[in-house]
């Protein structure tokens, strides 16, 4: 009953203050002149940026006249839906890809659910979506379907700069992950612990490095952050640490060493060439024994066209 | 005349609106938070999900124990009231009772300014500056850890604690400890002994109100933390209720996802207990000034 009370008295109270501010004519003269030029500024700033919107539109359009000389930058003839489905590593890629196609083919839908590689590899089979994907090949049971591999996600090891170690086996790094290896001195660098930082459960870049080393489900962490950035300064502030970061952010940050994968340094030549062993493949899967409509076709060739290259790099993967 | 009862009667139907509008919020989360959350618990089973000790959402076997999770917050969350309520308890008597007007100005301001820093902040400060510190000072190998989730904590919690208690301090009546002065007591048994056991409910409820914000928060235990599964020890990385949530969230699916409304229904059902608590010690400090 009392705490009824003390409610009702703070409701009353704060009715009070409101009302306050109210009545008093002249604080509402000032609230009222001050919303108008508010808001005048307001509209000024949206047209200045809409001209500069404008503008950039404009030299966009330009760059893209003169890159593809002979193609019109937008597309009519073709127009219908196109659905997608699987792969939830692939999301970077696929939205940067279905933006630059929509723009380009305005009468084109393309729609993404990301549910996983299986899932994707499935819908792709029974025909419920026009294009699965796959952030893993496809294996030997999973016929009557085409893999188009349309990027390289190369995964860099990373270690801090004043660990000596420089070179790690892939069985090295499943040890040092899974726990089976608790000191630096068992792979040759100096006698101290090993710090393992990874992502989170869920992430792509997570499940894509524990598959291709074979420690799915076995990693101890030490440490579990949600986005590449956080691994990356994590490990450079930790001298005991080893972490995994997608190539691309990895070998922009020189807080961080990347160690050599049985001798091979990760680059993106390396991955191109297959011989860096911490990559997959994103692939697009299509089944073999339906057509697909002019719109998926027209996907399909737009991503994997070379045109798409900065897009996909944008992603953070390469283009094979 | 007329035009004054309307605006009245007007102002009247607006402010019911606006009370109205929170009860609706309260009403709607509520029900939301246990429709969205309970089928994972029946799923899982009860059991399982809240006495379960492992972790792993996305394993191909998974498992959904969130033990871990519960005892971290609570562990995390009684660590920093250790270190939070005595040194925010002595912050509230300095202020009310020891300090000159100058100088409690001075504190009064550093306090307030302390409950306006958001909270990814103290996050951050904690990452670059503790985290490091904990890491040298045990010689660990990592020093994302519950002990640093705990300092942090402390620290947020501070402000809630002062402030409260320094308002139930200053509101006990001079007489109390002028009788005691009076009868040959010195001020601090005075302070002790007469102030704080008069004062004790508002005081508990400052506790309680740091309590409820330790166990709200996400982010800057999300940056000190750890944000590992593992069953809670002072220098292992943990994951709280809330960070829990936070850091699977963006990319979860199927019963991962229902799971982690699960995880925000006992998060929920936690601060409701605490708000309760804090209830019952304001409606207690009412009745003892009775």
């Amino acid at each position: 009953m009392k705490k009824l009370i003390a409610l009702l008295m703070a409701m009353a109270m704060a009715f009070s203050l409101v009302a306050c501010g109210g009545s008093s004519q002249a604080s509402t003269d000032t609230e009222e002149t001050t919303t108008t030029e508010a808001s005048t500024t307001e509209e000024e700033t949206t047209d200045d940026t809409e001209e500069e919107t404008t503008t950039d539109e404009t030299e966009e359009a330009d760059t893209t006249e003169e890159t593809e000389d002979t193609t019109i930058a937008v597309n009519t003839d073709i127009s219908g839906s196109v659905s997608t489905n699987g792969s939830t590593s692939m999301e970077k890629v696929m939205s940067i890809l279905i933006e630059a196609f929509e723009e380009q083919y305005s009468n084109v839908t393309v729609t993404y659910d990301a549910t996983g590689s299986g899932s994707g590899i499935t819908a792709a089979t029974e025909g419920s979506a026009d294009i699965g994907l796959a952030s893993r090949d496809l294996k030997e049971d999973e016929t009557g379907l085409t893999a188009y591999v349309v990027a390289l996600d190369g995964i860099a090891v990373i270690v801090n700069p004043s660990n000596g170690v420089e070179d790690l086996s892939l069985e090295q790094i499943a040890g040092l992950f899974n726990g089976t290896i608790t000191n630096w001195s068992e792979v040759g660098g100096e006698d101290m612990e090993v710090a393992v930082i990874g992502r989170e459960a869920g992430s792509g870049t997570r499940d894509g490095f524990e598959s291709v080393v074979g420690v799915e489900d076995a990693c101890t962490y030490d440490q579990e952050l949600t986005s590449t950035g956080a691994v990356i300064t994590a490990v450079a502030q930790n001298q005991y640490a080893i972490g995994y970061a997608s190539l691309s952010e990895a070998a922009e940050d020189a807080s961080v060493k990347m160690v050599t994968v049985d001798g091979v340094a990760a680059s993106e030549e390396t991955v191109k060439d297959g011989t860096y062993s911490i990559q997959r493949d994103f692939n697009m899967v299509v089944n073999d024994s339906t057509t697909l409509s002019d719109a998926a076709q027209a996907f399909l060739d737009f991503c994997l066209s070379e045109d798409v290259a900065d897009y996909i790099s944008q992603a953070g993967a390469i283009q094979p | 005349m007329k035009l004054r009862d309307a605006i009245e009667k007007f102002m009247n139907g607006l402010f019911f609106v606006c009370g109205m509008v929170s009860i609706a919020m309260v009403a709607l989360i509520t029900i939301y938070m246990i429709v969205s959350g309970l089928p994972a618990i029946i799923k899982i089973g009860p059991i399982n999900f809240l006495f379960g000790t492992e972790w792993a959402s996305t394993a191909s076997d998974p498992k959904y124990g969130i033990l871990p999770f519960i005892l971290a917050s609570i562990y995390g969350t009684c660590g920093a009231c250790l270190i939070g309520a005595p040194v925010g308890l002595m912050t509230a008597i300095f202020l009310s009772k020891i300090a000159g007007k100058k100088t409690a100005g001075v504190v009064r301001t550093a306090v307030e300014l302390l409950s306006g820093i958001p909270s990814v902040v103290y996050g951050l400060v904690g990452a670059i500056i503790l985290v490091p510190l904990i890491m040298n000072a045990f010689s660990l190998k990592n020093g994302t850890c519950l002990l640093a989730a705990i300092i942090v904590l402390s620290i947020m919690i501070l402000p809630s604690i002062i402030s409260v208690s320094e308002t139930s301090l200053s509101a006990v009546p001079k007489e109390y400890e002028e009788g005691s002065l009076a009868l040959g007591a010195t001020e601090m048994e005075t302070y002790f002994k007469v102030s704080l056991p008069a004062a004790r409910s508002g005081v508990a409820a400052g506790i309680v109100l740091g309590i409820g914000r330790a166990v709200g928060e996400a982010m800057a235990v999300m940056m000190v933390a750890g944000n590992v599964a593992n069953m809670p020890g002072l220098f292992t990385s943990v994951t709280f209720l809330t960070t829990a949530i936070a850091k699977e969230m963006s990319y979860s699916s199927g019963l991962q996802r229902q799971a982690l409304y699960s995880i925000g229904l006992i998060l929920f059902l936690f601060i409701m207990i605490i708000n309760t608590i804090m209830g019952r010690l304001l409606k207690k400090g009412d009745d003892d000034k009775k």
